[in-house]
């Protein structure tokens, strides 16, 4: 059957229409993407600037996967920190809960990537783990340059973690008694449930009601899951938070007795537990 | 000219185009809005999952926090989503058989366009408790309102506190390599894998298809950070069909994957896959009408395949061989207990599909895909049938572009073509060749 002049003509027609106005869309798009890329558009603006190419890769990061809470000038004020609790971190601040340096100085950024790793227990920002090493360094990269402390200031001295000691009926004892002598209860309580006398008056840097940590409920803390991680704890505070440093007031050893009296309190199954339980305590 | 191979080709298509027409696909704002991330935390763009909302799926739609169990919610918060793409959409069928007015037959294409909806489909998903999750999408057919159930089922994660043991129950998607429910095409043509859906000319009866959402069990495991996967799945015979319509027989189907993290680059995967089952050839009858669940002389078939996904920075690639064979009896629509009636020449049908789906993100908000499969007949099922009959090729192209990306909800701009030549398919013994443009608003909230 042959195919009239008329046919092919309207089918011309009407193929030309077609692949125009998927070019002409194609075109709108691009530069709708490229604009809101540059931070001309609506929608989702990164900051724009002076970058260098992996801020930028990590604007683009952050542009996925963080804008949502923490927003698009990294003040902590995305779309839906006024739903979230706690709120979501101000990096225009810069001020970091978990750190291996000393309470008030910058964080390492292995501290930053290890954060976004690991998530932050008890809050909305999950675990990152999925994204590639490559990934987050480059979102660090871009985080660093919401705050001009970076431009201005180093990140502090890790603090110093000695080898973790052999755990003793002892080192436990020795534990809650520093609990004790440095008012640990005041705000995790006597039996390390959060409800310490203070607990109900605490609030952060930004005047916003902060709860204390309950060591019964579970295993993980904000800033990790090991002794190591509970010992800096211990000696940085957490940043913006009302728990403080203790690196001036309790020796190394001491904070490894605090470590060890600690694990006696949680939920799961650990050596400080079982030689608590042969000591006849909890 | 013969009729039986115009019905076949007709059922090829056919199997094409409901395949696109019912398609249910997941994106699920109510997980944005739970968790109070982006859609592109999870997705590539949505529905494409990247590798923190594949994760995500593992691990039982949690992100592993305090956050996962329902009682943390807000008690206004609902888990529902909805989702709908009205369209405009030009189909050309070439070759198609059109009766004359002399009472004989010639062969048109056959075009038509208008404006149209896909079905609707009503995502709840989430968890039930810490560790235990749900899915449920009843999806609503747009032509006469009638609702089925895409998915139905229940999770129980990280068994005794391992990642390695998840276990389903209900009816799921196939974990495969590539996700239909996922797939990031509509139109008639292009809104389905060839990869799944293909049916080789001579009536075979084996309705299987790894496209659609199956009944049974699922066994399903992955390293922390998901790079090692593994779902072994147990499946009614019934290619998803409720009420038992068919015989009692099982289908069993493995998939496992490697990934690897390649700097600069993106996670690579590497996967094979198969499925074996059984389909009834015939079923025992009461007053001339089948016994539902009577079918009897149960023949096998099976699909086995290996696959890559390779990322190249915003560029990423999958490639698929699939193998796929069917027994005699199916092939040839002859029931297993009158052998006799096979016809001359008749053997099982065995092809061999290959499908390369590359994507380009430029950017969350806009994202390009180009998609080519053929399907290569290794072995017709007649051996009189030329070696090419049914051969497939398909070609698709399109982008889509997201005006916006929000925790609330989701819409994109999505335009798309697609077309497909079928070899030797028509009733005179022609190629047919099929087109589809698809343009519309894709929209879930």
């Amino acid at each position: 059957m042959r195919t009239s002049h008329k046919t092919i003509f309207l089918r011309t027609i009407f193929l030309g229409t077609i692949l125009l106005s998927m070019i002409a869309t194609l075109v709108l798009g691009c530069g709708m993407a490229v604009a809101q890329n540059t931070g001309v558009a609506s929608g989702y603006p990164v900051k724009g600037g002076d970058l260098t190419p992996q801020q930028r890769n990590g604007a683009g990061i952050y542009r996925r996967y963080c804008i949502g809470c923490h927003g698009q000038y990294g003040d902590g004020e995305g779309e839906n920190a006024p739903y979230i609790d706690p709120k979501p971190r101000d990096f225009t601040l810069a001020v970091f809960k978990c750190r291996s340096t000393p309470t008030g100085t910058l964080p390492l950024d292995t501290d930053l990537i290890h954060t976004v790793e690991r998530g932050i227990r008890g809050s909305n920002m999950p675990s990152w783990l999925p994204l590639s090493d490559e990934n987050r360094e480059d979102l660090i990269a871009y985080i660093k340059t919401f705050s001009p402390r970076w431009k201005t200031e180093k990140p502090g001295t890790p603090v110093e973690v000695p080898a973790e000691p052999a755990v003793t009926a002892e080192r436990i004892n020795a534990g809650k008694e520093v609990y004790k002598r440095v008012e640990c209860w005041k705000c995790h309580g006597m039996e390390g449930r959060g409800n310490g006398p203070s607990a109900a008056t605490l609030t952060d840097d930004l005047n916003r009601p902060i709860v204390p940590y309950d060591f019964t409920t579970g295993y993980r803390f904000k800033c990790g899951i090991t002794d190591q991680d509970l010992f800096k704890i211990f000696m940085t505070g957490l940043d913006g938070t009302p728990m403080p440093s203790f690196g001036d007031n309790i020796k190394p050893d001491e904070a490894w007795d605090l470590v060890f009296y600690l694990r006696t309190l949680q939920p799961v199954h650990s050596k400080e537990r079982e030689i608590a339980k042969q000591m006849g305590s909890k | 000219m013969t009729s039986p191979r115009r019905s076949l080709a007709g059922c090829l298509l056919l199997a094409f185009l409901c395949a696109g027409c019912v398609k249910e696909a997941l994106a699920i704002p109510a997980f944005a809005r739970k968790y109070g991330l982006p859609c592109s935390a999870c997705h590539e763009a949505w529905p494409k999952l990247n590798s923190f909302g594949q994760t995500f799926k593992d691990n039982g739609y949690q992100l592993m926090n305090e956050r996962d169990a329902p009682i943390y919610q807000n008690a206004s918060y609902w888990p529902i989503a909805m989702r709908i793409t009205p369209h405009w959409h030009f189909e050309s069928a070439g070759h198609t058989t059109v009766d004359t007015t002399g009472g004989g037959t010639t062969e048109q294409t056959i075009n038509t366009s208008g404006f149209d909806l896909t079905g609707i489909d009503i995502l709840t998903a989430g968890t039930l408790a810490k560790n235990i999750s749900f899915l449920l999408v009843p999806s609503i057919d747009p032509g006469d309102g009638t609702v089925g159930f895409e998915s139905a089922n229940v999770r129980f994660d990280n068994l005794w506190g391992s990642p390695w043991l998840n276990f389903k129950f209900g009816k799921f998607e196939l974990d495969g390599p590539l996700s239909e429910k996922r797939m990031m095409t509509f139109s008639n043509v292009g809104g389905a894998y060839a990869l799944y859906h293909f049916v080789p000319v001579g009536g075979d009866t084996n309705d299987f298809s790894y496209g659609e959402n199956q009944l049974g069990v699922e066994l399903m495991g992955h390293s922390a950070d998901d790079h090692s996967r593994y779902a072994a799945s147990l499946i009614s015979s019934t290619n998803g069909g409720t009420g038992l319509p068919g015989g009692r027989s099982y289908d069993g189907n493995l998939h496992i994957s490697q990934a690897f993290l390649v700097p600069h680059l993106g996670l690579q995967r590497i996967g094979a896959y198969g499925t074996v089952g059984l389909r009834p050839t015939y079923s025992l009858f009461s007053g001339g009408e089948p016994i539902a669940g009577s079918g009897r002389g149960n023949r096998s078939f099976y699909r086995a395949g290996i696959y890559g996904s390779l990322y190249i920075n915003k560029f990423d690639l999958a490639v698929v061989y699939q193998h796929a064979s069917d027994n005699v009896f199916l092939a040839n629509a002859t029931a297993a207990n009158d052998p006799m009636s096979l016809p001359a020449g008749a053997r099982g049908a065995a092809w061999n599909t290959f499908t390369f789906e590359g994507h380009y993100t430029y950017s969350p908000q806009l994202f390009f895909i180009g998609r080519y499969e053929l399907v290569r007949m290794s072995q017709q099922a007649l051996a009189s049938n030329p070696s090419e009959l049914g051969n497939l090729d398909v070609f698709t192209i399109g982008y889509r572009y997201y005006l916006f990306m929000h925790s609330r909800d989701g819409l994109a701009w999505h335009q798309e073509y697609a077309t497909m030549r079928s070899r030797l398919t028509s009733d005179t013994g022609q190629d047919q060749r099929s087109s589809s443009y698809f343009m519309g608003f894709d929209f879930a909230f």
